[in-house]
């Protein structure tokens, strides 16, 4: 319960500082303004309140009472019941980011295991606690690319394939820095490759999302020499998903890799939270924001969780800073942490195969149908193009007649795209709905 | 606490060591003990930067502290110690020998006659 200050605890702060009564604090305010009537309707009980929620809340059409083919960032994945079990467990439950880091444990550990996951996942020698969400951690890529060079190279390199909302946080967090952000006016569809001519001795950071914003999977070999040539770093923005069958980013010598951990066990729920991936070089590692959770032992040779590393500046030296960021998503962390622990190695492996599978699938059969066509080379893992007959907006429309939510309309950010559609297909996808989608689009599309 | 005679001092630990128009720079005996085990070092500046008198080259970091190293005189920043990026502990081990941080060439050597000499440094009044 809160127990706020007493009548006589106020009374007694009030003598101390000379004053009357609490209203003689707000005389600066203007009179109009000060404790206003509000017209709030009488208070209702609390079976009103749940009906009236309950009624409001029925209003929404999820994925679980449509048929989704959206993605475009966040994916409808099995979520096993065990997670949200043990993460509504009271222990870690009411526990925030710890601020007296060693009495929490329980937390440490769990943040520990999460880092351990994650550098094993994507390859990278080391990964903070985590950041809030995948546009957060690309952010905070860009941030720390400019900090290592201090400023000196004032030029990133993005991507027009990295998912155009992180590209929006990362204007946002760069505003009022001398930094130059080049190629997102590239051809859309660009390849990595085509990323190469523009990296010069002032670029301190080139930075591209795999597979991409479209579902595609470039190999980055290349790019990321090119990279390193110029001394520039390099970094890979993850669906962790497709790393259960694709090669970890490690393997084209990223310098900074980042994710967005919602499809590891964390519900779409209207965008967040979500959960930030981040890994980098232990080279990196102390201009990396966040902290870092690690293994160590007691003074009577017992196994306990320490806070290794937290970024000196985000607490000693302030001024300094490079970011605001010293917390962590921590509950959100720990759900992806049991969710990857659940799954295993192998489970991983079962169900990136099984969206890759499925998306191949239905790309297949979309094909079929007069007048969609997927790109029959390009390969992609469980999202992908399909070049519609009229604009994407309008058979979104239509499908949604159908209770089938489509997918994501990409004239919304690339005006260019008005045709195309981004389909997403996850292993909750069944093959009937596939077909039932195909069937839809058959008997809207025939001639 | 050593004071080599030899040296130069700011009244922020720092110290020089004047080899012709090039002064090596470094913080002292009593910075590193205060400081105690330092875990890193970095330094901000890079070769071929020209620095003022008073900027910050390098930070160091200990179990207790992170302490801004100040540039004592103006010039061109031409050698950086790199071996105390993996090494961080020699600071404290040879202070004014192996841990010296940078060798600056000198812009205006008339700087260094507002620096103390051992004597007046180890004179110097701590607020603690």
């Amino acid at each position: 319960m809160y127990t706020p200050h007493t009548q006589a605890d106020r009374d007694a702060m009030l003598k101390a500082i000379g004053v009357d009564k609490l209203e003689d604090l707000f005389q600066c305010l203007p009179e109009e303004g000060k404790f206003p009537t509000l017209d709030l309707p009488d208070g209702i009980s609390e079976m009103e309140v749940l009906d009236e929620l309950s009624y409001i809340s029925s209003v929404n059409e999820t994925p679980q009472e449509l048929i989704s083919f959206l993605g475009a960032g966040a994916y409808n994945h099995y979520i096993p019941a065990a997670v949200d079990s043990i993460i509504s467990r009271g222990e870690f439950l009411s526990a925030y980011t710890p601020y007296q880091p060693e009495i929490a444990q329980g937390t440490l550990q769990a943040i520990f295991e999460y880092q351990s996951l994650i550098a094993a996942l994507t390859g990278m020698e080391v990964a903070n606690a985590s950041h809030y969400d995948g546009a957060t951690a690309v952010a905070e890529a860009v941030n720390m690319a400019y900090y290592q060079y201090r400023g000196r190279r004032k030029k990133i390199i993005l991507s027009p394939s990295v998912n155009p909302q992180y590209r929006g946080t990362i204007h946002t967090y760069m505003q009022g820095i001398d930094l130059e952000i080049i190629g997102e006016d590239l051809d859309p569809e660009a390849s990595p490759d085509d990323l190469i001519e523009l990296i010069d001795e002032d670029t301190a950071l080139v930075l591209v999302q795999y597979p991409d914003f479209f579902g595609r999977i470039f190999d980055m070999t290349k790019l990321g020499e090119a990279a390193h040539e110029k001394k520039a770093l390099f970094s890979i923005h993850i669906n962790p998903i497709s790393l259960g069958m694709l090669k970890p980013p490690s393997e084209f010598d990223a310098d900074i890799v980042t994710g967005e951990g919602q499809p590891l066990g964390i519900p779409l729920s209207f965008g967040g939270p979500y959960l930030g991936i981040f890994a980098t070089k232990l080279q990196y590692v102390r201009k990396m924001a966040g902290r870092v959770a690690g293994e160590t032992i007691d003074s009577e040779g017992q196994r306990g969780y320490v806070l290794t590393l937290s970024t000196r500046e985000q607490h000693i030296r302030r001024e300094n800073a490079s970011s605001n960021i010293c917390s962590n998503q921590g509950l959100v962390a720990l759900a992806s942490t049991v969710y990857l622990s659940l799954l295993g190695k192998s489970g991983l492996k079962e169900v990136a195969e099984l969206n890759y599978h499925k998306a191949h699938y239905a790309a297949d059969k979309i094909s079929t149908v007069p007048g969609f066509t997927v790109n029959p080379v390009q390969p992609f893992f469980n999202e992908f193009v399909v070049h519609c007959p009229s604009p994407a907006a309008e058979i979104n429309e239509m499908l949604l007649q159908h209770d089938i939510l489509g997918g994501y309309d990409l004239g919304v950010d690339y005006p260019a795209l008005k045709y195309e559609l981004l389909v997403a297909v996850t292993e909750l996808t069944s093959r009937s709905e596939i077909d039932h989608l195909v069937s839809v689009l058959e008997e809207e599309y025939h001639d | 606490m050593k004071t080599p005679a030899e040296l130069k001092y700011t009244k922020n630990d720092e110290w020089v060591r004047v080899e012709g128009d090039i002064a090596v720079i470094g913080i002292t005996d009593y910075a590193q003990d205060q400081l105690s085990d330092i875990v890193f070092v970095e330094i901000v500046a890079l070769e071929g930067d020209s620095l003022d008198q008073g900027e910050t080259c390098a930070v160091i970091e200990s179990v207790k502290a992170a302490a801004d190293v100040y540039l004592p005189v103006s010039g061109e920043i031409i050698a950086i110690n790199e071996s105390l990026m993996d090494s961080p502990e020699l600071v404290n081990e040879d202070p004014f020998g192996n841990a010296w941080l940078i060798k600056v060439k000198m812009a205006d050597p008339s700087q260094l006659d507002a620096l103390m000499d051992a004597d007046a440094y180890q004179k110097l009044e701590r607020d603690h």
